[in-house]
């Protein structure tokens, strides 16, 4: 059982294009009814109906939390993914009918916190709108730090800046503006703890200069939602359900698990929350592990797969599904 | 229990409410942060000692001597911390931690060593300040004479060695239990013969 086998039927309120690259989507639900409460930092996996193939990706909600007459997303267009971010910008019209899942939170705000310290990168900004609706309400200081390439790129920066004043702090590459993490992390009240979320070199940078000034690694949030990545078709044998499946090149092997019927656990699809975790029986080959799931140990034993982000090269294949 | 070379702590495995204790090591951070009374001194001195020279603009130290005992003093003080203060009593000196530790920022690690209270009411200053449980460190020497909250009229009773001990508050019989309050850095105590208030108990200096 996973968060999205119960979809919540939604029609598509608002589509605006916040710049050139980035589109924000309105979701209400069929009926009018309120949505399901989520808190800031949770995302919905939103349901892809692409001519015969069914898409699942996961996005941040940036609506406010208190509101839940309707949710909001946004997403970046990548060209040279998968095409689920492609049949948002091109497919996806005001009035079309879609499903969603419940919100899940991976990225939740630490309330025992006494500041919280955000640091957003590009499309990395939308958690924050919503963890920043959240604060402000709850009358918890906050910070948000938000870097982006260049000012037209910048989705969300004047308005926040607008809203939350002296709280954001902008930084744009083309202007030659960057976040100085050292002074930023070497400057922070005892039981501040910070989140990030953005570009991979952005987390590892923040984390690994948080850790050597001493900050503790219950204090350092991240969340970096990997997109399944595209690569050859394979071929998989599900030891229970006695069938071969192929995974297409540009489906994950957990929609292809999906497809073909077969029940699977899971809830990120973006290899952080472990759900969909699976016993590998048999594996000749080489498995593609691209999860932040596994630690090294459990890579190099082949004895388990996150079929959601992670692939397989090679002659066989058994899972124990 | 780890090896005996680990720790000079004798304290025993019980239950998972009463505090373990470990040795004090430097690790990262943006300052550093001591607090020991006199059994303690020479664990601060062992790790401080090592540090090179640039690094102790990070230390801060306090310190509870024993009354009348200069040389662990001195020995402190030659170790040329940013900060090194001295105090008569623990709650003169967790107070000091209080202030420090108002203007801290993260990054910050806090030691502590020596006697349970001391250490116990470290530890909750700490908490109370912000600093996580992860960036607190700390090593048991000394005595192993309890802090305990009599949990009837919540009155604290500081250096308890015996087995039961009598509230100087409410007179009861206490028997101070293993279960621990790291909010109050202190053990229960629990009336001992409440069916039977005549009932004798013989009283053993068990916490030495």
């Amino acid at each position: 059982m996973s968060a999205s086998d119960h979809l919540i039927p939604v029609v598509v309120s608002n589509v605006v294009e916040v710049n050139p690259i980035i589109k924000r989507f309105e979701f209400k639900h069929v009926n009018g009814d309120e949505l399901p409460a989520f808190s800031g930092g949770a995302h919905i996996v939103v349901e892809m109906l692409d001519d015969g193939t069914k898409r699942k990706n996961p996005y941040s909600l940036m609506s406010s939390p208190f509101e839940r007459d309707q949710y909001a997303i946004s997403v970046r267009r990548d060209d040279t993914g998968r095409g689920g971010s492609k049949f948002m910008h091109e497919q996806v019209r005001p009035g079309m009918q879609m499903k969603i899942s419940a919100p899940v939170n991976l990225f939740a705000l630490d309330l025992r916190a006494r500041k919280h310290l955000m640091i957003a990168g590009g499309i990395g900004i939308t958690p924050f709108i919503a963890q920043m609706a959240q604060a402000d309400k709850l009358g918890v200081p906050f910070e948000l730090h938000y870097a982006a390439r260049s000012v037209s790129q910048a989705a969300y920066m004047d308005s926040l800046a607008d809203r939350f004043g002296d709280h954001v702090s902008c930084y744009c590459d083309d202007q030659g503006e960057s976040v100085d993490l050292e002074t930023l992390l070497s400057n922070q009240p005892l039981g501040t703890h910070v989140y990030v979320c953005g570009p991979k070199g952005m987390i590892e940078r923040v984390v690994q200069t948080a850790t050597s000034l001493g900050w503790p690694a219950a204090h350092v949030h991240f969340e970096h939602f990997l997109a399944p990545p595209v690569g050859e078709p394979f071929e998989v044998h599900l030891a229970k359900a006695g069938i071969d499946i192929t995974v297409g090149a540009e489906q994950s092997l957990l929609e292809a698990v999906e497809a073909s019927g077969t029940p699977i656990n899971c809830m990120c699809r973006g290899g952080a929350c472990g759900q969909c975790e699976t016993v590998v029986v048999a594996c000749d080959g080489e498995i593609m592990h691209n999860d932040h799931w596994l630690d090294e140990e459990q890579r190099a034993a082949k004895q388990r797969i996150m079929p959601c982000v992670s692939r397989f090269r090679g002659k066989r294949l058994e899972l124990d599904l | 229990m780890g090896p005996a070379t680990m720790s000079e702590s004798l304290i025993e495995e019980s239950i998972l409410s009463r505090p373990t204790y470990g040795t004090l090591k430097i690790v990262p951070g943006l300052a550093h942060y001591f607090l020991a009374d006199a059994s303690g001194a020479e664990c601060v001195i062992r790790v401080v000692q090592e540090l090179p020279r640039d690094m102790m603009e990070k230390v801060h130290i306090l310190y509870v001597p024993t009354p009348g005992e200069a040389a662990l003093i001195t020995s402190l003080y030659a170790l040329g911390a940013k900060r090194f203060e001295h105090f008569p009593t623990i709650e003169e000196a967790v107070a000091k931690l209080g202030d420090w530790l108002s203007d801290a920022k993260m990054g910050s690690q806090l030691y502590l060593a020596g006697t349970e209270g001391l250490v116990g009411q470290g530890v909750a200053k700490g908490e109370e300040c912000g600093l996580d449980h992860t960036a607190v460190q700390c090593e048991h020497r000394g005595s192993l004479a309890r802090r305990v909250q009599c949990v009837h009229c919540k009155t604290m009773i500081e250096d308890v060695t015996t087995q039961p001990v009598k509230c100087p508050s409410c007179d009861l019989l206490l028997l101070v239990r293993d279960h621990y309050s790291r909010r109050l850095a202190a053990f229960q105590g629990v009336c001992i013969n409440a069916e039977d208030p005549s009932e004798e108990i013989e009283i053993k200096e068990v916490f030495k």
